[in-house]
């Protein structure tokens, strides 16, 4: 039973939809909120194992994705306002310089991770369980940190390149444009993640 | 009503036969599709837990080996909890009555609610395969503690991803709810003009949303460690078993009030009905759900007292488990003032109500023996905390679904059952349910353990109680099941408005059409309003 044929009038509240957004975004909040409440626990007990490993981790890298990713909350931001002011062309090319931000992020992540499982250090690895404790728990947890946020990433892209398409077949204008707005604000979480995860993982001094 | 009026059971939409229900968007049919689930599922969690009754008639092995009873009881557990009391009364009646009783004509995200469904069956599936695979049943109890769940040789892997899943429908169902509530009430309908059914609702989609994140995240911290041994768990690499009870439980203690306060909103909805009085209290009932909602997020630490915790932590959890116990029984109290000096009419919801009240009451107060550390250290993980949380779960949960479904059947079918037999059937109920639990509080006490498949002679006599309650129990649901299957089959045509109710759905038809409401429906400022 379809809402189109049934409805008389299609029922549309654009402010439901940013609730929901929003909710789901508590949602995901809570759901790191659990890997950081674990994160926590672990550096109160090994503070210097935990500061050791993070030295193996390069501060460059972790420094140029957070750049990449706030350039990108910043694109895709102006590719709404671009929306509401009609210039079409403009948005599709703000989306897709967001995208390529959120490409350029993986492959950082990509040669980083790349790094660490040519010497042998990825979840499970027997040198893993050769490890100092401390040690151990900060990397399964930087692995599983990490990994679930590059997750993130990757549904972040792939809801981005639909408003892309939806902003060029033109079911998203400058009067309906809450799509790409619920997108951005969860491209938005996703960089709001990282800006936690960058000085937790990388700085601990 | 309008002379053109079809009701949503007859209407004919895109779809015809069973992909009418399936593809359905309705939020009436979608309640139906999880009511026929639920109690199949609930069908088979009764069945396996009478098995483990039968089990336990004499000391030894009676008709079943140790392991298979580990099996059973971690079945029997995520079958109920998981699949039949979490979802349970939000997924089918408020799905159903959420929108009518705020005068709304669907939940705001109509293909989420039924993408939620599906997930439901995606996880319930996944939860039924885990039993089935060649590894064999989990056997690590509903809780999946750690260090045990991480080395054991069973499919705990696929039982806590279809948890996990079964997890994320629960969300997207509270977050649908929660924006219904918000962007949908009927013009006129302020949050204090809300029946309190809705209240009960609100508060508990909260507590989805917020709440199951936490479990969904641990899980799958299970499920790494037991891929990758990443050590959160696992002393043996400097983590800590203890950390998993804690992130189990700030999940799965507030499950508990996702359970019992949509219960409680039914319960408030049937008893002013049936005793014709404005509802005692409304500021207090309403608030008090959204109370119990937020302080329920800080319990709990109560479920560990004995796994080593600072006695500073242990007396804060224990204070706190006390103070949620306040609004609780704000709700009884205001429930009983509601009956004074009303007309009460014995009709078979208000049998059901007025049995809820009697074993939540027991269940709450055992609550607080189990909530003070002293008491609890003597009898935590024996018998008495299972007949404890039977009587909270199933005899407030259970009996306040029983209530529901014969307050509303007639609403949601447009069609009447049989009150004798449903009077009888829930006194049988009632009898059964007490002969089954209240001996396990006695010999609980005595040092009974719970998950045993083995036991001293000495508590033979109530283990033969609880047996012969268990088959009460059973018949009388049989009995009550039939009773309303022949109702809804061949009972009579019910009218708009069976019990002379005042919320929005009796002035609707029964069943109601396809968008609830063909005239904009009249808000009242308080919605029980008898004069």
């Amino acid at each position: 039973m379809s809402e189109h044929i049934t409805h008389v009038e299609e029922h549309r509240d654009d402010e439901a939809s940013k609730l929901g957004m929003w909710l789901f975004i508590f949602t995901e909040l809570l759901l790191f909120g659990g890997l950081f409440l674990v994160y926590s626990v672990f550096r109160m007990q090994y503070p210097a194992n935990f500061h050791e490993a993070s030295l193996e981790l390069s501060v460059t890298i972790g420094a140029i994705n957070t750049v990449v990713l706030l350039f990108s909350s910043m694109t895709i931001a102006m590719a709404i306002t671009a929306i509401q002011k009609k210039n079409k062309k403009l948005t599709l090319r703000l989306i897709s310089v967001t995208v390529l931000m959120a490409l350029i992020f993986l492959v950082n992540k990509y040669f980083e991770w790349g790094h660490k499982f040519e010497h042998g250090l990825y979840p499970g690895s027997d040198l893993m369980h050769l490890l100092e404790r401390g040690h151990h728990l900060y990397f399964s947890l930087y692995f599983f940190m990490t990994g679930l946020h590059a997750l993130h990433i990757i549904v972040g892209m792939i809801l981005l390149i639909i408003c892309y398409v939806k902003v060029s077949k033109g079911s998203i204008t400058n009067d309906r444009f809450v799509f790409l707005e619920n997108g951005a604000l969860y491209w938005h979480l996703v960089d709001l993640i990282w800006i936690f995860l960058f000085p937790l993982m990388y700085l601990i001094s | 009503m309008s002379t053109e009026y079809i009701s949503f059971l007859d209407h004919q939409g895109k779809y015809k036969g069973i992909r009418s229900w399936i593809f359905a968007t309705d939020h009436k049919r979608i309640a139906f599709l999880y009511m026929y689930a639920i109690a199949s599922f609930f069908l088979v969690g009764a069945l396996l837990g009478l098995l483990m009754r039968i089990e336990l008639i004499s000391p030894g092995e009676t008709i079943m080996k140790p392991q298979t009873y580990n099996g059973l009881f971690t079945v029997h557990g995520i079958i109920m909890i998981f699949m039949v009391v979490i979802p349970g009364l939000s997924a089918v009646f408020g799905n159903f009555f959420l929108p009518i009783l705020i005068g709304a004509k669907d939940v705001a995200f109509p293909k989420l609610n039924l993408f939620s469904w599906w997930l439901f069956m995606l996880g319930s599936m996944m939860a039924i395969a885990s039993q089935l695979l060649k590894s064999g049943p989990p056997d690590t109890g509903w809780t999946f503690y750690a260090p045990y769940s991480t080395t054991t040789g069973t499919n705990v892997i696929a039982a806590t991803t279809a948890a996990f899943i079964l997890g994320f429908s629960s969300i997207l169902t509270g977050l649908n709810f929660i924006v219904t509530v918000h962007r949908m009430r009927a013009p006129g309908m302020k949050f204090f003009n809300m029946p309190l059914f809705p209240w009960a609702i609100y508060a508990t989609a909260w507590i989805q949303l917020l709440a199951t994140p936490v479990v969904g995240i641990t899980l799958i911290m299970l499920i790494a460690e037991r891929l990758f041994g990443i050590g959160f768990f696992n002393p043996d690499l400097g983590g800590d078993p203890v950390l998993f009870q804690h992130l189990f439980w700030i999940y799965s203690h507030p499950a508990v009030y996702i359970m019992i306060l949509p219960a409680m909103g039914v319960i408030t909805e049937i008893i002013p009905t049936f005793c014709q009085k404005k509802v005692y209290g409304y500021k207090a009932i309403a608030l008090s759900s959204l109370a119990i909602a937020g302080v329920g997020f800080l319990v709990w630490g109560h479920h560990m007292y004995t796994s080593g915790m600072s006695e500073q932590a242990r007396w804060f959890f224990s204070l706190l488990t006390f103070i949620v116990a306040v609004p609780s029984a704000i709700k009884v109290f205001n429930w009983i003032s509601t009956m004074y000096k009303g007309s009460i009419d014995m009709k078979p919801p208000f049998v059901f109500a007025l049995e809820f009240i009697f074993l939540f009451m027991i269940g709450g107060l055992t609550g607080l023996i189990l909530g003070s550390v002293a008491t609890d250290i003597q009898v935590h993980d024996t018998s008495f905390i299972v007949a404890h949380f039977h009587y909270i779960i199933f005899g407030g949960m259970g009996f306040a679904f029983f209530a529901a479904i014969h307050y509303w059947l007639p609403k949601m079918y447009g069609k009447m059952y049989n009150f004798k037999r449903a009077n009888i059937a829930a006194v049988a109920l009632f009898i059964g349910f007490n002969l089954l639990y209240f001996p396990q509080f006695i010999i609980g006490v005595q040092g009974m353990p719970r998950r045993y498949f083995d036991y001293p002679p000495r508590f033979q006599w109530a283990q033969i109680t609880s047996t012969i309650g268990g088959f009460i129990l059973v018949s009388a649901l049989i009995l009550m099941i039939t009773n309303l299957i022949i109702g809804v089959r061949r009972g009579a045509k019910a009218p708009a408005n069976p019990w002379n109710g005042t919320t929005l759905e009796w002035q609707i038809p029964s069943p109601p059409p396809l968008e609830n409401f063909d005239e904009a429906p009249i808000v009242k400022e308080n919605p029980y309003d008898y004069k």
